[in-house]
């Protein structure tokens, strides 16, 4: 990138790049700039600019929906990520060992990530339905003890959900991390086996740290569909049995839209936007970290060129 | 934040998935690789088992559903599911099935699909040969927005909408797929172009070609490989999305995933889950059509497209 010239300023480039530029600053800037100003007032269907401090913030810790809200999003987050990743690097590891058909394999894998969240989650709730899904299929094959109806119990619902996620992310997870793997110098193969580690020590404690790049991605990527979580919820429970599976995501939605209440959506909205920011900032400050450290081993290595 | 995301690109773009497999060489076939074939197929049979219990549900009578069958084949085939899916189910009042849905879907598709993309590759093109000064603060602010829940910013976009009298009709769906999609867009036509030889560019600027004759005559027909990668993302994306098609497309232009929720939630009348797993396949049949066909296409679009989630 460097190497490119710095031109005079171009009329019919900034013309092409209106868009950008509307949407960069008009909607990723003002708007989010509008929603954090009205979680100060106390707006119902339509803004007003009202300002009551920190009410809407307190009002929002106080309702118990919410709290639902943010224990299902932790809840839900650490185990679907977890279990992607840790699933999607067993996937991506046995795919790794020569196996045939591994584009069917992948095909396979890969397909639930080409649905619709809605589709996953009215397939699910299907297959997870008390009186004729799973549950009644294997009782109907004599297992009278068999019991796996998660949704329709307040204290399982989330993790009914939770099955439908895995299986909807688990396959792009293993795709990212198989590529990482491929990317692995053979050189680090030849050298474990000729140290004698056994392969998956290797894949633990030697190629593991060395795909950190897709690691990172992969799990990057999970951490921003979990906040989003949506359309999940609303096919399979619509938030329920009660509001046993509520997510702010919903949250918001229901504030601006049916229960007419913008003030507190906006502030529970903040609050989704802040891990986000938390998330880039730790990412921004290991990429300087890591660039500074580039800096300075460039610069200690042309101090001894200079040297010798 | 740049430097984040061209590592997400160099997976998107040169997937390293065709290298070829690394590890040992199988010499006979040890309990090792049995055991590794056996959880390969287990996890295989986790991931088709769903795909499987909606063909055949959709493809049984209600009588033999409800005797409690889940996995099995239908004893009678019966397609009036599927027909009744696409042109009779009920949502609420009107029963005209999942097909209008299916129209609107069309409607609000195409038009985001092609508009996004030229609006991407625009930007790409001009981020990468003729930067201004602050192109790259707005490019950096349009990667911010790739990882902003989508909640933050929908309200003010509802309010202002209704000041512009497009908040549910068409023209508004599509502005809103179009600025959603860009942020992801623009990066993956950045990286194209950014990896493109500048000699190129020069010898046309020598030749006195401008921005746009640039980009007409010698960049658009070189970025047909990114732009299948483009349309994959986007048409999946836009086909697949329920949030903005509810809040955003109005009654009228209801797409077919909102339309698809509708007919299952629909409460009067007694629930056909053969009926509703019909529509179900029939709403997931573009975007798996498109995965099957792209094959390797799909893959590359995937580190670049699950950004949009």
């Amino acid at each position: 990138m460097a190497q490119r010239p710095r031109r005079m300023p171009n009329i019919q480039s900034i013309i092409g790049c209106i868009p950008m530029i509307a949407v960069s600053v008009g909607v990723f800037v003002i708007c989010i700039i509008y929603s954090i100003t009205l979680s100060f007032t106390n707006s119902k269907l339509f803004p007003k600019f009202d300002f009551v401090g920190l009410m809407q913030y307190e009002r929002l810790w106080d309702t118990p929906r919410w709290i639902i809200s943010v224990q299902n999003i932790w809840l839900y987050g650490v185990l679907v990520i977890g279990f992607n990743l840790i699933f999607g690097y067993l996937l991506a590891a046995f795919m790794d060992q020569r196996i045939k058909q591994e584009d069917t394999l992948r095909t396979i894998f890969l397909y639930p990530f080409a649905l619709s969240l809605i589709v996953t989650g009215l397939v699910w709730q299907w297959m997870l339905d008390p009186n004729l899904g799973i549950e009644a299929s294997m009782k109907n094959w004599g297992f009278g003890w068999f019991e796996f109806a998660p949704l329709s119990n307040p204290a399982t619902a989330i993790y009914g959900v939770i099955i439908a996620g895995v299986w909807q992310g688990a396959g792009v997870t293993m795709a990212i991390l198989l590529a990482g793997l491929r990317g692995v110098d053979a050189e680090i193969w030849k050298a474990a086996r000729v140290d004698g580690i056994p392969t998956w020590r290797t894949y633990l404690f030697i190629v593991l740290p060395m795909i950190k790049g897709a690691l990172a991605t992969a799990f990057v990527l999970q951490c921003v569909s979990v906040v989003r979580i949506y359309d999940l919820i609303v096919a399979m429970t619509q938030g329920g049995p009660g509001i046993a599976t509520q997510m702010p995501a919903v949250f918001v939605i229901e504030h601006i839209t049916n229960r007419q209440n913008a003030g507190i959506g906006m502030a529970a909205a903040t609050m989704m936007l802040l891990p986000i920011i938390v998330l880039l900032g730790v990412r921004g400050f290991f990429q300087w970290r890591s660039a500074r450290n580039a800096k300075r081993l460039e610069r200690a290595a042309v101090a001894t060129g200079g040297l010798s | 934040m740049t430097a984040a995301t061209s590592e997400w690109q160099a997976s998107a773009v040169e997937p390293r998935v065709d290298a070829g497999p690394r590890g040992p060489k199988p010499r006979r076939v040890s309990i090792a690789r049995i055991g590794i074939y056996a959880f390969l197929v287990m996890s295989a049979i986790y991931f088709t088992i769903p795909l499987w219990v909606m063909v055949v549900t959709s493809l049984k009578t209600m009588p033999e559903i409800r005797q409690g069958h889940l996995f099995a084949w239908p004893s009678e085939l019966t397609f009036e599911p599927w027909v009744k899916a696409w042109a009779e189910a009920c949502t609420g009042r009107d029963c005209n099935g999942l097909k209008p849905g299916f129209w609107n879907s069309v409607k609000i598709t195409v038009p985001s699909v092609i508009i996004s993309i030229v609006i991407a590759a625009i930007n790409g093109y001009a981020l990468s040969f003729w930067r201004f000064k602050g192109s790259e603060v707005f490019f950096g602010l349009l990667l911010f927005g790739a990882f902003v829940p989508y909640q933050v910013v929908i309200y003010p976009l509802i309010i202002a909408f209704r000041e512009m009298g497009i908040f549910a009709t068409l023209p508004g769906i599509i502005i809103i797929h179009t600025i959603f999609g860009m942020p992801i867009l623009t990066l993956l036509f950045r990286n194209f172009f950014g990896a493109l030889p500048m000699e190129l560019f020069k010898a046309a600027r020598v030749d006195g070609a401008g921005f746009w004759q640039i980009f007409v005559m010698i960049m658009l027909p070189m970025s047909v490989p990114i732009a299948i990668v483009a349309v994959i993302i986007q048409v999946t994306g836009i086909w697949n999305d329920f949030l903005f098609g509810v809040v955003f497309a109005g009654r009228e232009n209801m797409p077919m995933t909102v339309q698809l929720n509708n007919i299952v939630i629909t409460t009067t009348g007694i629930r056909e889950y053969n009926v509703h797993m019909a529509a179900t396949i029939l709403t997931a049949a573009v975007p798996l059509a498109i995965y099957f066909i792209s094959g390797k296409w799909f893959v590359r679009g995937i580190a670049a497209g699950a950004v949009k989630g």
